[in-house]
């Protein structure tokens, strides 16, 4: 298989400068795969999904009774990304975090930018992320946000601009991590020649992190990832993670508060939990303060946190900060706590709440993309260009019942790739989530998960809606 | 470690050593029709049914224990608890709950087996399945071998050989026990070559046929049932299972340092053993001694429970 007939289409490609033309640092990548013949690639491209199905990273295909399960789609071509293009986003993202931490510690603390009238306050107070229950908590160290998940897209011109910020729990590091075992497998020269970062402590990047929050350092403090369990759908990587890091992978049962201390049930009776990494919702978290009827998370844990006896990374709160109304206010947010602009910029967004950009998006929603604030995956997303009229006249109709619940953004002309489509190399739109981590300081894995539409010109690569995944290559030079 | 973990563990690994038994038991027994005639084919598969406990609800659904339905019933119907199916199942959903404590060569290796057998279950004819039995079988080896050198031989470790040896001598006494039961009634057919045949055939049901031989040479009822009870040597063998059951349990004590009541039922189970011989057991009735044995495992089984995997 080869990139003789291989098209950018006028779009930014991540690989190609124009048609036939490899980005110089590329071209080492574009060789190795001309030299490929077309069976050669194929059974790469099989060995890599039968690793994958070894190891049972698989989901079970919904509504199917004979318990088929599958893979996630995985691309052997991965994205490159240049020493230079990197320097910029890990700053960009080091910032953002950095001052998004200090707003959440605002907003539950002070409220001093809503004093300053920096963002209208209501738009914050009615928000559904804004939970009262965190109102004057103190979290360890005074750090809320310890792992987030950025989602990065470029445009036409290969700028690049934060789509949203994912810090409630964000998914997918596994893949990542995975995704880079398997290409280390089908292109191991490759990985020299080209000067490909690592991206393999990040488990030891997580462990320090999350180790720094423990309130006793007396000892190793006891660390315990919670899962909602094996029928989530990202419990391998729950599973994954506390392996790496060697860490008690716990349900909510296996935990019990007692005296405002967070125990294990173990064999030898309770063990006292330092630090827990939870995968599970604010919501679920405590029944005592959020959802009654929650039985996945622990009776009394907030408590204990109020009490500073645990730490859970990241806070329970943090939502607050990646709302998509309060997104459009990030650049202002940076500004006001670090006094810097923006490194990173945000894609343009009308936030309905506001009557005038409220109606220049009804005006214009065959050109827009309009989401619900509070929705992820891909769900509750009009996509202006590639809609029908009647799904307009709906959003139009949900936008004016409630418009502090929508926001709209141009639609953007996303990056391609290449991509392994059937027999041929197609270019396919692609989006990417680095991850950072803040522990003692604030650290980007050199990487992330690329994550591609790999449906002809579909912009939507969540893989809820036909998305798969590619390694991300990391250059240092 | 977390009690829900350890139970996770010992659950697992008891679901593997049944399943392989099971497949063990049917494929011997494949073997064994070859060189039947005809009146003792017939009588050839209820035994099979007798021995997985699973009878009634056998009967209830199949009506018939014929070859055919009797190897569809233990091999691949998820409506049977027991079938070699519903175990890899089983062990499989086990695994996934406590895949970061075990090692991922053994997550793995049951992952596998268990797509083995989804595939496998396809098939419809027996024909088809000699070869599914002998991979069974590999995977057994396979997956002691991962135990033994991918998984530190700590607590989780012991929980998973308590486990896998309870299983494998409730097992073994099941087959003996029926087996017995089936054979020693048909006086016309002793000292024929198909009484050899028979009890080459429960020997071989727990691979012991090679090493029975090497210590007693001749094939007959009582040093088969000698063999398969008290042999402190072969790993199938009831005394072997008991006595490595109960030292990983007081493995697992000593690494907690604590007092429960499972040591006092598996002295008991040992006791049981150690206390009486072959001629007194035949003498008493085979089949009574076997029945107070399983009882005795239930109750340790339940002492387990109780003192490592609620808290």
């Amino acid at each position: 298989m080869n990139f003789d007939s291989y098209e950018t289409n006028g779009f930014y490609d991540e690989l190609f400068a124009a048609d036939a033309i490899p980005r110089q640092p590329m071209s080492a990548l574009i060789e190795q795969i001309n030299g490929l013949t077309k069976t050669k690639l194929k059974r790469h491209q099989k060995a890599a999904e039968l690793a994958l199905f070894q190891q049972g990273i698989t989901f079970s295909v919904y509504g199917d009774k004979k318990g088929t399960e599958k893979i996630f789609p995985f691309d052997l071509i991965p994205r490159v990304i240049t020493g230079q293009e990197w320097q910029q986003l890990e700053k960009g993202l080091i910032q953002r975090v950095e001052a998004l931490n200090l707003f959440v510690a605002d907003i539950y603390g002070k409220q001093q930018i809503l004093k300053d009238k920096i963002i209208p306050a209501e738009l914050i107070l009615q928000s559904e992320c804004y939970l009262k229950q965190c109102i004057g908590l103190q979290p360890p160290k005074n750090r809320w946000i310890h792992i987030t998940g950025s989602d990065l897209v470029r445009d036409r011109e290969g700028r690049f601009y934060v789509l949203e910020d994912n810090l409630r729990c964000p998914s997918g590091v596994s893949y990542l991590l995975e995704n880079r075992m398997i290409l280390k497998r089908t292109f191991p020269d490759l990985f020299q020649a080209m000067n490909v970062r690592p991206v393999s402590n990040y488990c030891d990047t997580l462990y320090d992190a999350l180790c720094y929050l423990a309130p006793d350092h007396s000892r190793t403090p006891n660390l315990v990832l919670l899962t909602p369990g094996i029928y989530n759908s990202a419990y391998y990587e729950h599973a994954y993670l506390a392996q790496q890091m060697g860490i008690t992978l716990a349900q909510g049962s296996d935990l019990v508060v007692i005296d405002h201390h967070v125990m294990l049930r173990t064999t030898k009776g309770f063990e006292k939990v330092d630090v827990i990494y939870r995968r599970i919702d604010d919501d679920f978290l405590d029944p005592k303060t959020f959802r009654k009827d929650s039985c996945l998370g622990v009776e009394g844990i907030m408590e204990c946190l109020r009490r500073g006896n645990v730490a859970l990374a990241n806070a329970p709160g943090t939502g607050i900060a990646d709302d998509k109304a309060v997104y459009a206010y990030v650049p202002d947010i940076i500004k006001y706590y670090l006094d810097q602009d923006p490194i990173i910029p945000n894609v343009q967004t009308y936030g309905c709440h506001d009557k005038k950009k409220k109606d220049y998006v009804l005006a214009n929603l065959d050109s827009l993309v309009v989401k619900a604030v509070n929705q992820s995956g891909g769900y509750g997303m009009l996509i202006g260009p590639h809609s029908t009229r009647s799904e307009r006249d709906d959003f139009a109709k949900k936008i004016k019942a409630s418009p502090r619940n929508y926001i709209a953004q141009p639609t953007l002309s996303l990056s391609r790739s290449p991509t392994i489509i059937g027999d041929a190399i197609e270019g396919r739109h692609v989006d990417m989530r680095p991850y950072i981590l803040y522990g003692e300081s604030i650290s980007v894995i050199p990487g992330g998960l690329t994550r591609v539409a790999l449906k002809k010109d579909s912009l939507v690569v969540n893989s809820s809606q036909g998305g798969g995944s590619k390694d991300t290559w990391v250059l240092d030079n | 470690m977390l009690s829900r973990v350890a139970n996770s563990i010992y659950w697992m690994s008891r679901y593997l050593e049944r399943a392989n038994n099971v497949s063990r038991f049917v494929e011997v027994n494949l073997h064994l029709i070859l060189d039947m005639n005809l009146s003792r084919k017939q009588m050839q598969w209820e035994p099979l049914v007798i021995t997985s406990g699973d009878n009634e609800d056998f009967l209830k659904r199949y009506h018939y224990a014929d070859e055919k339905n009797v190897v569809r019933f233990l091999t691949f119907d998820e409506k049977n608890p027991n079938s070699i199916t519903s175990c890899i199942l089983l062990a499989r959903e086990n695994a996934r709950t406590v895949r970061e404590s075990i090692p991922s060569e053994l997550w793995e290796t049951i992952n596998e087996l268990y797509h083995l057998v989804k595939k496998n279950s396809r098939k419809r004819k027996l024909n088809d399945l000699q070869s599914f039995y002998g991979a069974m079988n590999q995977y057994g080896n396979l997956m002691t071998g991962v135990y033994q050198d991918t998984f530190s031989h700590s607590e989780a470790w012991h929980f998973s050989q308590v486990g896998m040896m309870l299983e494998r001598a409730d097992k073994t006494a099941r087959m003996l026990d029926v087996k017995y039961f089936l054979l020693l009634p048909s006086a016309e057919s002793t000292n024929t070559p198909y009484d050899t045949v028979e009890w080459s055939a429960v020997l071989k049901s727990a691979s012991a046929f090679e090493m029975y031989r090497k210590q007693y040479h001749s094939i007959n009822c009582h040093n088969v049932a000698n063999f398969l009870l008290f042999d402190p040597h072969f790993p199938r063998a009831i005394k072997y299972c008991i006595n490595t059951a109960a030292r990983s349990l007081q493995s697992i004590i000593d690494l907690l340092n604590i007092e429960v009541r499972a040591k006092d039922e598996m002295l008991k189970l040992q006791e049981m053993l150690s206390k009486t011989n072959i001629e007194q057991i035949l003498n008493n009735g085979l089949h009574e001694f076997i029945d107070i044995f399983q009882l005795n495992i239930n109750v340790l089984d339940r002492a387990i429970y109780e003192s490592f995997f609620i808290k």
